[in-house]
């Protein structure tokens, strides 16, 4: 099989806004739908400002644990759970989701919503994770959470709101820096120091 | 926010070429060739506080990461596929076909798949409230296309080549004329979105967001190639663009690597 090498990403821009948003498109269920939640948050720069010009897509398995392989998240029906959704930032860098906890994938595992960010000034998409903070055991053992020293971890997991929503904040950089992954790689990833310095 | 002196094209333009130089003094000590753009690429200035300072933490995809959310003909309509359409008249400007092939880095076509494009008119303005370009708005272009990929991986697009754009990086800076890609492939890690840039254009060495790639065979490969036999007779000039996504993590079973067609593609 050939090894072919992946082009390159380049940013987002900041005329996004007309392109890629759509209708529901952060909607992934039905909000006020039974089982229903909000999954919400900031998206924050190196100084601590909000970005307003972000766009996050998470994608996530039913509440079963199903990974659904389902058409019609561009043009919602309201009943199908397509897992897929996209949301822009406002003028205050938030961002808000409708959808439903996602279920373990396997017994004892710890659920997460996949999640990529996009934004102007950002060169390349940034991959990450928004696991459900409930099942303690099941989070201790996660490989990826266990991997992190516990000031880092604790940015991947969601905080539990007392209406059973989701909060989950997203810091490009500096303090609380967001834990952003690398499925491919360093020369793949791009987050090496181009002068050659290695962290 | 303050706003200092901006830097002239000269100055940006020895910032680029100091870090190119020192890549390449990299690679020719036998450092990595860099595939991607720098996160960390000061140049740009909006990069310089929305770049992750740590660095990015290798994971191995699991479950959900494995897999792609799917698309298809109830998302995206084949018109949506051709830019100049969309309203009453003919848009300005010159006419153009873009086509190629979605690619996972196994070479294997990623089918079924949707592509998102947007772009700016022929007179380098985007339709976007917040662009203040002085240039004019084509009331029959508004510069965005969507389109579901091929059993091969193939897509295509009619549209109007853009014009270049300036924007305020720094004193007189313009962007190369590109048309923005939005990817999905077969599974979630290989989301990106990107730029496609024509060829020959002397902006390339001046722009910081080209420059943010590196090496550059990498940027080459954002550079669509003009192609005759996609240019149509008194109707439309023709460029190929074949993109290639990152590897594959998942196993594949037989029936997908086998592929709808039949065809074997390993």
């Amino acid at each position: 099989m050939s090894k072919l090498t992946p082009a390159p990403g380049q940013t987002v821009g900041p005329f996004f806004g007309y392109a890629l948003p759509f209708a529901k498109d952060n909607e992934l269920a039905t909000p006020g739908s039974a089982g229903s939640i909000r999954l919400h948050g900031t998206v924050a720069d190196g100084a601590g400002d909000p970005i307003p010009d972000a766009i996050l897509e998470i994608w996530q398995p039913a509440a079963d644990g199903t990974i659904v392989a389902e058409t019609g998240s561009l043009v919602r029906d309201g009943y199908t759970f397509t897992g897929w959704g996209r949301a822009s930032t406002g003028a205050t860098g938030r961002y808000t989701f409708t959808t439903v906890n996602p279920g373990a994938t396997r017994r004892g595992v710890a659920p997460f919503i996949a999640v990529v960010v996009f934004a102007r000034g950002l060169t390349n998409r940034l991959f990450t994770r928004a696991y459900l903070p409930d099942d303690d055991d099941a989070l201790a053992a996660d490989p990826l959470l266990a991997s992190l020293p516990g000031d880092r971890r604790s940015t991947l997991i969601a905080t539990r709101e007392p209406d059973g929503g989701l909060r989950w904040d997203v810091r490009l950089q500096g303090d609380g820096e967001t834990v952003f992954l690398d499925f491919d790689g360093g020369a793949l990833a791009g987050g090496r120091d181009v002068s050659g310095e290695r962290a | 926010m303050t706003n200092p002196r901006q830097n002239t094209q000269q100055e940006m333009s020895a910032e680029i070429q100091a870090i190119a130089s020192g890549y390449r003094d990299s690679v020719a000590a036998g450092g990595a060739v860099l595939t991607q753009p720098s996160l960390d690429y000061a140049p740009y200035r909006s990069s310089i506080l929305r770049h992750p300072t740590k660095n990015l933490h290798h994971a191995d995809p699991e479950t959900i990461e494995l897999f792609s959310p799917a698309f298809g003909h109830q998302d995206v309509s084949p018109l949506e596929a051709d830019l100049t359409i969309v309203h009453h008249g003919e848009p300005q400007g010159e006419r153009i076909k873009v086509a190629g092939k979605v690619l996972d880095g196994d070479g294997r076509p990623v089918a079924g798949q949707l592509v998102e494009i947007w772009q700016a008119n022929a007179a380098g303005r985007y339709i976007h409230k917040r662009d203040q370009h002085p240039a004019p708005i084509d009331p029959n272009f508004t510069g965005v296309g969507r389109c579901i990929t091929g059993s091969d991986g193939s897509y295509a697009f009619t549209t109007i080549k853009p014009g270049a754009y300036p924007w305020k990086n720094h004193l007189n800076a313009w962007r190369p004329a590109h048309i923005h890609f939005s990817l999905f492939g077969n599974e979630f890690t290989q989301r990106i979105i990107t730029q496609m840039y024509f060829p020959g254009d002397q902006l390339f060495p001046l722009d910081p967001i080209y420059q943010s790639i590196v090496d550059q065979d990498a940027r080459d490969r954002l550079v669509a190639t003009y192609n005759h036999d996609l240019t149509s007779p008194e109707w439309s000039l023709g460029y190929n663009w074949d993109i290639v996504l990152t590897g594959s993590k998942r196993t594949w079973t037989e029936n997908e690597a086998l592929g709808e067609d039949g065809e074997h593609h390993e």
